[in-house]
């Protein structure tokens, strides 16, 4: 479960040259960004225009573009969106509670992780859709299987990151406040969770990515509406449009999603600094 | 008590007691469905399956397309990471428009897969290759962008070509990142394997064992499906941290030296 450094996208990109001035690097670099997509996008438009691909094996870009307009004006989009979103919601918070209660116990407590954690790890092995046919089985499938799924997904890299967190903080950071007479309370609050809260807040994030990709999975599987109902309905109907603007609509939403919560660490993590 | 033994024993305290449990309600008759399986069903399933032999198709079905996915997905994003990590042009050009396609949850490709390439293993491959080459670019990627400059200016006062530098300096740096990237396809290409089987459904493989029991409600495949799921990725698991600790073994004895 090293799931931490999977995607932290580009944090090493940033790495600044010497020579450029920041902006003037990041204007060239904003720049370089467009011509392959765009150059892609030409592509399979000629290629649909000039009819080198069946339109049944790929829909033009612009297709996808006007089928994309269509279902957004008549709200089926939307609605199929909503219906997803609140999935996610309610799925993400049961799992990223339990979670953080369960890290924030293990990681505290060595006697609870003797006792817990051997368990955790082979519950954690199991992939969530190797759970999918026996939870299929024993509440059927329902909305309940689609939370208790998602769920699963958010729970195992939180409780995993949190946990980590917890027992990696330096022991110099504790020793230091062992000297300072820290009670219990002033450690946990002002040192421990401080110290963990990057680690934990990483594997919040992948909760996040998690429970999305699992959303999709059971909802290919076992839904008649939401975000991957629509890939499945458009996919039966041969209407790859429809399939192709679902699959953006689920690209853009996990990449939104994933800002989101980079946008309040960005925040926590300022306010932590100038805690200290 | 010895430590060890103490920590082992509390570990076992849950499984035994779900297990107990699980025992004890067939035992005394707690519930009457049929959904319910006594434990020893499970093993005398698992004794008939393999007996006849469609216990092993199926495993070597399903390993045999993880290998083939994630061989293919890890060369191409190990080549791709490297080629990012190199050139900050190729980056600037490829590197956004990568991460944009990252964002589409892996099993959404499945449907415009099966479009494109049916609903056999060609279409299963590339899938597992798609969900192995992402971890593997990226932390290829990352592994070689911070690769410490100290390291790359001690090359160059050497003089070091550009291959030598690549093979005695960048790469080893990169290895561990990399590593952790493999390891991640492993992960990420089990995972696809079993999503592929359900969503593909054709031909043999653990997937269609699952989806097959829970079609004809035999709970003792199932369970005996979700016990296999997990072995095998555990093994993977073991495998995959063995062959790490190997091949980076040279890194503790080399720093060691100075």
């Amino acid at each position: 479960m090293t799931s931490t450094t999977a995607s932290l996208p580009l944090a090493t990109a940033a790495v600044t040259s010497a020579r450029a001035s920041p902006w003037r690097r990041r204007g060239v670099g904003l720049l370089l960004a467009w011509p392959f997509p765009l150059a892609v996008l030409l592509l399979w438009q000629l290629g649909a225009q000039f009819e080198w691909i069946p339109p049944q094996i790929l829909p033009a870009p612009l297709v996808v573009a006007q089928t994309f307009s269509d279902l957004w004006a008549t709200g089926e989009l939307q609605d199929h969106l909503l219906i997803s979103l609140a999935r996610v919601l309610y799925g993400f918070s049961l799992g990223t509670g339990l979670g953080l209660l369960l890290g924030v116990s293990m990681g505290l407590s060595p006697v609870v992780k003797d006792y817990l954690y051997p368990t955790f790890r082979v519950f954690a092995q199991v992939p969530s859709l190797g759970w999918l046919p026996l939870l299929m089985m024993l509440v059927g499938i329902d909305e309940a299987l689609k939370i208790i799924l998602i769920a699963k997904a958010a729970f195992v890299p939180v409780t995993m990151n949190t946990y980590n967190g917890l027992r990696n903080v330096p022991t110099s950071l504790i020793e230091v406040s062992k000297v300072f007479r820290f009670t219990r309370w002033q450690l946990l609050r002002h040192v421990v969770f401080p110290a963990a809260f990057p680690t934990l807040w990483t594997g919040i994030r992948y909760g996040l990515t998690h429970a999305w990709l699992a959303l999709v999975a059971v909802e290919l599987l076992a839904s008649s509406e939401g975000l991957g109902f629509l890939i499945v309905y458009g996919r039966q109907l041969f209407q790859l449009d429809v399939v192709l603007t679902a699959v953006v609509v689920v690209g853009a939403v996990g990449f939104a999603l994933d800002k989101v919560l980079a946008l309040v660490e960005g925040r926590l993590l300022r306010w932590r600094r100038e805690a200290f | 008590m010895n430590p060890t033994v103490r920590t082992v024993l509390r570990g076992a305290a849950l499984p035994a007691l779900l297990l107990g449990t699980w025992w004890a309600a067939f035992r005394f008759g707690w519930t009457d469905t049929k959904l319910f399986v006594p434990p020893s069903e499970v093993w005398h399933t698992a004794v008939r399956l393999a007996e006849n032999g469609y216990l092993w198709t199926s495993l070597q079905a399903s390993l045999g397309r993880f290998l083939a996915g994630f061989v293919i997905g890890s060369i191409a994003g190990t080549v791709v990471g490297t080629a990012l990590g190199l050139s900050r042009r190729f980056e600037q050009l490829i590197g956004p428009s990568l991460h944009t396609v990252k964002q589409v949850s892996l099993l959404a490709w499945i449907p415009l897969i099966s479009v494109w390439f049916g609903l056999g293993d060609p279409a299963k491959i590339a899938f597992l290759s798609l969900a192995a080459f992402f971890p593997v670019t990226l932390n290829t990627f990352e592994g070689i962008r911070s690769v410490p400059r100290d390291l790359t200016e001690v090359a160059r006062v050497f003089a070091f070509s550009r291959a030598q530098l690549l093979r005695h300096v960048v790469l080893p740096a990169a290895l561990p990142s990399i590593f952790t990237g493999i390891y991640l396809g492993l992960l990420y290409a089990w995972l696809a394997t079993l999503g592929a089987e359900y969503l593909l459904t054709s031909g043999k493989g653990i997937g269609n064992l699952l989806t097959d029991g829970r079609e004809h409600f035999w709970m003792d495949q199932v369970l005996l499906g979700v016990v296999i799921v997990g072995l095998v990725g555990f093994a993977i698991n073991l495998v995959a941290t063995r062959l790490e600790a190997r091949t980076l073994a040279w890194r503790g004895r080399s720093t060691a030296q100075f």
